[in-house]
C-alpha cells in the first residue's frame, strides 16, 4: 500500500526562483534565505520521496478569467514550465504520475470533493520554485510530481476547514493504491504578504509564526479560521496559507515529527516560512 | 439579499472576488494576452491601437496608459494579471507592488528590508492613530 511518509511547506516566492536561476544565491540579500534551506535540502536526499503531491496554486498562467477551477489534479505524463511573461525559467520538465494521480482524483471526487481533472497544463512559479528550493540546480527532478492547484486567486476561494478535510481525503485516497510508494505531500504559498494596493508590503511576523506552531500542533483548530482573518493579518496573498491545510490534513492524526522549520523576512514582497514534518 | 463581504473595511485592499472579476474580465485577458511576445511588442509599438481591440472600458484603457494599477483594480483588475503588464514594460514584481504604494521605490525596498509594512494601525480602516 502506498503511504504519506512526511510533508513539507514552503513560500513560492519567483524572485527565489529568479535568484537561483541568475546564481544569485550567495548575496547577502539572498544569502539568510538560501542558508534556511540547506537541512531541507540534506534530509530530501536521504530521504528521497517516491513521489511528490505538490499543492500550490497557478498566478493567472495556466488559467486566464476563462476558466479557473477551485481544485484541480493534474494527471498528465509532463508538464512544462509556465513562460510567466518574462520567459519560462530554466528547470527540467515536471514529470507527471498519472496512475497515481487518477486513482488519487476518482477516490477524492466519490469522497464529495469535486476536483477538475487536467491533461495538459503549465507549471509556473508556484509548482517549480518549491522544487528548486528543495531540490537545487538538476538536471531532472529526482521523482514524479502530481501537480494539485488550488483556486485562492479569485475570491471566494476554499476555506481553511474545506482544504483541511480535502488533505484527509488525499490520505485515505493514497492509502488505498496498491503499490508500495512513498508519497510526500507539499503545501506551498504565504506566508504573510500583499502584493496590491497601498498596504502591499504588509508582513505579520507573529501571525506567521503562531500560524507555524499551530499547524504542527492544532491543525484541526487553525483549519476553523476565517478567510477574512487570513486576508486582514496576513495579507490579500497570505490566504495561500489555506493550501498548507492540505497538506497537513493528510498527515497522520499523531502529532508529527518537526525535522526543521525556518522563518526569515524579507523575499522581494513577502515572508519565506518552511517546515518539514514526518509523519510520527 | 446583500452578500457577506466582511473584507470591505481593510485598509489599501480590494479583494478580486466574483464582482469585481465580473468588471475586469477584458482588462485581465487583455493583460494575459501580454504573456505572448508578439503580443508585447504589438503593444509597445502603440498602446492605444492595441488596447482597441479590446472590449475594454475608456477608464479602464486610460489606466493602463497612465500605469495607474490601483485604478486597474478599482475598475476590476487583478493584480497577477496586471503584472504582465509590468513584465512587458521589465519591472520586477518588487517594483510593481512598490508602486501602488505611494513609494518611492528605494523607500519600499527598505520598509521590507526593515521587516515589511507593519500590521499594527493597517488592520481596519479608521484605526490608524
Amino acid at each position: 500500500m502506498a503511504r504519506i511518509g512526511a510533508s513539507v511547506y514552503t513560500s513560492h516566492v519567483p524572485a527565489m526562483g529568479v535568484a537561483m536561476d541568475l546564481n544569485k544565491t550567495g548575496e547577502p540579500y539572498w544569502q539568510p534565505v538560501f542558508k534556511g534551506y540547506e537541512a531541507s535540502r540534506a534530509w530530501m536526499k536521504a530521504n528521497p520521496p517516491d513521489v511528490v503531491f505538490l499543492v500550490y496554486n497557478d498566478h493567472a498562467n495556466a488559467f486566464s478569467l476563462e476558466l479557473i477551477p477551485t481544485f484541480a489534479i493534474g494527471c498528465a505524463e509532463a508538464y512544462k514550465p509556465a513562460d510567466e511573461g518574462w520567459g519560462p525559467r530554466p528547470v527540467p520538465v515536471v514529470k507527471g504520475h498519472p496512475e497515481l494521480a487518477a486513482h488519487i482524483a476518482q477516490s477524492v471526487i466519490q469522497d464529495d470533493f469535486d476536483l477538475t481533472i487536467v491533461n495538459r497544463m503549465d507549471v509556473d512559479h508556484g509548482l517549480t520554485v518549491p522544487l528548486s528550493m528543495l531540490c537545487g540546480k538538476v538536471d531532472a527532478w529526482p521523482c514524479p510530481v502530481i501537480p494539485f492547484a488550488v483556486n485562492v486567486v479569485q475570491y471566494p476561494v476554499p476555506s481553511g476547514r474545506r482544504c483541511y478535510a480535502l488533505g484527509q481525503a488525499i490520505r485515505r485516497a493514497v492509502a488505498s493504491y496498491d503499490e508500495p510508494l512513498n508519497v510526500h505531500i507539499w503545501g506551498t504559498g504565504g506566508m504573510s504578504h500583499q502584493l496590491q494596493g497601498p498596504r502591499a508590503g504588509l508582513i505579520n511576523r507573529e501571525f506567521d509564526n503562531a500560524f507555524l506552531d499551530r499547524l504542527i500542533a492544532d491543525p484541526a483548530g487553525l483549519a476553523q479560521m476565517p478567510h477574512v482573518y487570513y486576508v486582514r493579518e496576513a495579507g490579500s496573498e497570505g490566504i495561500e496559507l489555506v493550501m498548507w491545510l492540505i497538506a497537513r490534513g493528510a498527515m497522520n492524526d499523531a502529532l508529527p515529527r518537526v525535522v526543521h522549520r525556518f522563518y526569515h523576512v524579507p523575499a522581494s514582497n513577502t515572508a519565506v516560512g518552511h517546515l518539514v514534518l514526518e509523519n510520527a | 439579499m446583500a452578500l457577506d463581504k466582511p473584507y470591505k473595511d481593510i485598509p489599501g485592499t480590494t479583494i478580486f472576488d466574483a464582482e469585481q472579476s465580473r468588471k475586469g474580465y477584458h482588462l485581465n485577458q487583455f493583460c494575459m494576452s501580454l504573456m505572448k511576445p508578439e503580443n508585447r511588442a504589438r503593444f509597445k509599438a502603440d498602446e492605444r491601437a492595441y488596447l482597441d481591440e479590446w472590449p475594454m472600458t475608456e477608464a479602464q484603457k486610460e489606466a493602463v496608459l497612465a500605469r495607474d494599477l490601483n485604478r486597474c483594480i478599482a475598475l476590476g483588475g487583478n493584480v497577477y494579471f496586471l503584472a504582465k503588464i509590468g513584465g512587458t514594460d521589465g519591472m520586477t514584481f518588487q517594483q510593481i507592488a512598490g508602486s501602488m504604494t505611494g513609494m518611492t521605490e528605494e523607500a519600499y525596498r527598505a520598509m521590507m528590508l526593515a521587516g515589511g509594512r507593519p500590521i499594527e494601525g493597517n488592520r481596519t480602516i479608521g484605526e490608524r492613530k
